[in-house]
């Protein structure tokens, strides 16, 4: 990792919510065209960095730096024309809006027509739909949704719903993908799939990939850097077999006796 | 791209940029035509306020059905179109159409005044903050001190439009045709603004705030625009009332007023545009047959229209509780259904076929490539 120019720099950052400390003192940079995984037990304060991150959250201190410009003085709507992406923990897609309505969302930067070039349906207007609709398509079928492109998503069953999620985050060409549990929900031959679908991704897309997740066998083999955290603050960095040998990881998912 | 059989198309909220549309538009140029030429003028001036009621209808829809904010206090915007452009035509000699645009403008940047600030509260609180631009409206043009202008409670008088260029058609006509032109462009417009980028921006917001603004959209800005927007709609339809009825009071612009353009987007279907036609139907003849209704029962049944008028209006919201176009809507898709199996039937009547109407699930984490 090293001689790489950090893409994501996150340097002292700490999270309060009133008395409760989420995250405190959290230091870590991740490389581009990286693999991290960040782990720790409920309530370590991964979400919240998630949420830091996409400026869903002020940070209370510290800073985070991507690209070498700092996030803190960005509003939420300004991450994804940066480059960052994400999905979300529970799936956050737009219920009532078809499979390619909701890429097409994703690929809303791409656009810069505003209300008026739309009424009155500008060249540039229509010229713009044609291409957001076209990298829409074309990542809908990458992810094989084109039976279902016009189906409301709503209906759709949850391990579809997390193609979508993921699908229109990656309609941006976004430089750092945030996956929050992306294996949650998903059973043991689907999630061999999703290992090998990270990989591909990071791959083909030249796309630096932070990845929250539970399941130790997903992180552990895609992974190449992992950051543990327990109680808001990061125990241990580096290779998956590094941090996996960590006596502080032990402990922290295994309790006292095992460390 | 192909929607397998069997599939219902069910995401009839965002329409699609459809070249299909032309057909529509069409049929109602055709229709209003043939109703120019024989209503009489008392049919034509309603007909005229159904348009006016829809033009309204279309803007709250935007809001509201699209973009999922609630306005209690339309009528308030109605009402500064429709004394605004009566004060311009009976002070400064304004020409009535020329009234459109100014008002139009007028009140779009009124509305995004107000959204930027007020669309910070969400749900109940919104609703409040515009039910009060609506309590308010009816007093501020009582106002004694601006009587000069507004008339006060007695109202302003204005000389309605005359039929220009001694076209072959009397005034109810002219009148009508204008609304009918009028309705269907901003119809147009409104079809552009929702099936393009910014409409789904609109969608996106209301169905996942924090996931829309994510994917990079800017929620303030968007809010408050489609909060002009609506406004705008709503000082067009007021301007174009005021030339229509050659008159206006406080009294038209009561909190009835607003409460009647969220009935009648509710009865005509959230998220429907077409749709609108229907609920501006409602609230403009309803209120009439109730009273109509009600009249059988005598004198003595003095409150009695506005009892009828509820159990219109619950019945409706029974029978269709996604609005008028909501139930159009499920009667095509139902009727399509049943055409569709009765014409596969035959073909399915062989043992084991009958897979070619199952919903086909994509056999997803098999396709991972590269």
């Amino acid at each position: 990792m090293s001689g790489d120019a950090p893409l994501l720099d996150v340097v002292g950052v700490s999270m309060r919510f009133g008395g409760i400390v989420a995250l405190k003192d959290v230091t870590f940079s991740l490389a581009p065209e990286k693999i991290c995984g960040l782990i720790g037990p409920n309530g370590a304060g991964k979400t919240t960095l998630f949420n830091c991150l996409s400026r869903l959250y002020d940070v209370s201190s510290g800073n985070i730096t991507f690209a070498g410009t700092s996030l803190l003085g960005l509003r939420r709507h300004d991450i994804a024309r940066l480059g960052i992406a994400r999905t979300f923990q529970n799936v956050a897609l737009f219920n009532e809006m078809s499979v390619l309505d909701n890429v097409m969302v994703g690929a809303h930067g791409l656009g810069r027509a505003g209300f008026v070039a739309a009424a009155l349906r500008r060249r540039a207007e229509r010229d713009e739909e044609k291409r957001i609709r076209a990298r829409a398509e074309s990542l809908v079928e990458e992810f094989g949704l084109d039976a279902i492109a016009h189906r409301a998503v709503g209906q759709l069953p949850f391990g579809t719903r997390k193609r979508v999620e993921m699908a229109r985050a990656l309609a941006m060409n976004p430089r750092l993908l945030l996956l929050d549990e992306p294996a949650a929900g998903l059973n043991h031959e689907e999630v061999e799939g999703l290992i090998a679908e990270i990989r591909a991704i990071r791959d083909r897309r030249k796309v630096a990939v932070l990845l929250v997740e539970h399941h130790m066998n997903l992180v552990m083999r895609v992974s190449d850097q992992v950051v543990a955290l327990n109680f808001g603050r990061v125990i241990a960095d580096g290779t998956p077999a590094h941090v996996q040998a960590d006596a502080q990881v032990l402990k922290a998912y295994l309790g006292d006796e095992a460390a | 791209m192909s929607v397998p059989a069997g599939i219902k198309p069910d995401i009839a909220r965002l329409p699609r940029r459809m070249p299909g549309r032309a057909p529509a538009f069409a049929a109602a140029l055709i229709i209003g035509l043939l109703l120019a030429f024989s209503a009489s003028g008392y049919h034509l001036f309603q007909y005229a306020q159904v348009l006016i009621y829809m033009i309204a209808l279309i803007g709250l829809n935007l809001l509201t059905g699209f973009n999922g904010s609630i306005s209690l206090g339309h009528g308030a915007f109605f009402a500064i179109g429709g004394y605004g452009a009566a004060i311009l035509m009976a002070h400064l000699s304004v020409p009535w159409w020329l009234t459109l645009p100014i008002m139009a403008g007028l009140c779009f940047i009124a509305g995004f005044g107000f959204g930027m600030p007020a669309l910070r509260l969400e749900g109940l609180y919104l609703a409040l903050a515009t039910f009060a631009l609506a309590i308010t409206m009816p007093g501020i043009l009582n106002y004694k001190r601006f009587d000069a202008f507004t008339g006060g409670t007695s109202g302003l008088q204005v000389d309605k439009p005359k039929v220009p260029l001694h076209l072959p058609i009397n005034q109810d006509q002219f009148l009508f045709l204008c609304c009918l032109a009028a309705a269907l462009v901003m119809l147009f417009i409104a079809q552009n603004l929702v099936s393009g980028r910014v409409g789904r921006a609109m969608v996106a917001l209301r169905d996942h705030p924090v996931a829309a603004q994510t994917m990079g959209i800017n929620s303030a800005m968007v809010k408050a625009t489609c909060f002009g927007i609506a406004a705008l709609y709503a000082g067009v339809a007021g301007a174009l009332d005021a030339a229509l009825v050659g008159f206006v009071a406080p009294d038209s612009y009561s909190v009835f007023l607003s409460l009647s353009l969220l009935v009648g987007m509710v009865v005509g279907g959230l998220g429907s545009l077409w749709g609108m036609l229907a609920g501006a139907i409602f609230i403009e003849f309803v209120p009439n047959l109730a009273d109509s209704f009600s009249d059988m029962f005598g004198e003595s049944a003095k409150a009695l229209p506005w009892a009828v008028y509820g159990v219109f209006l619950i019945a409706i919201l029974l029978l269709a509780p996604h609005g008028i176009a909501g139930a159009l809507r499920r009667l095509v898709t139902s009727v399509r259904d049943m055409m569709a199996k009765a014409s596969s039937r035959p073909a399915t009547e062989l043992p084991a076929i009958s897979v070619g109407n199952q919903p086909a699930e994509p056999n997803h984490r098999t396709t991972q490539g590269s």
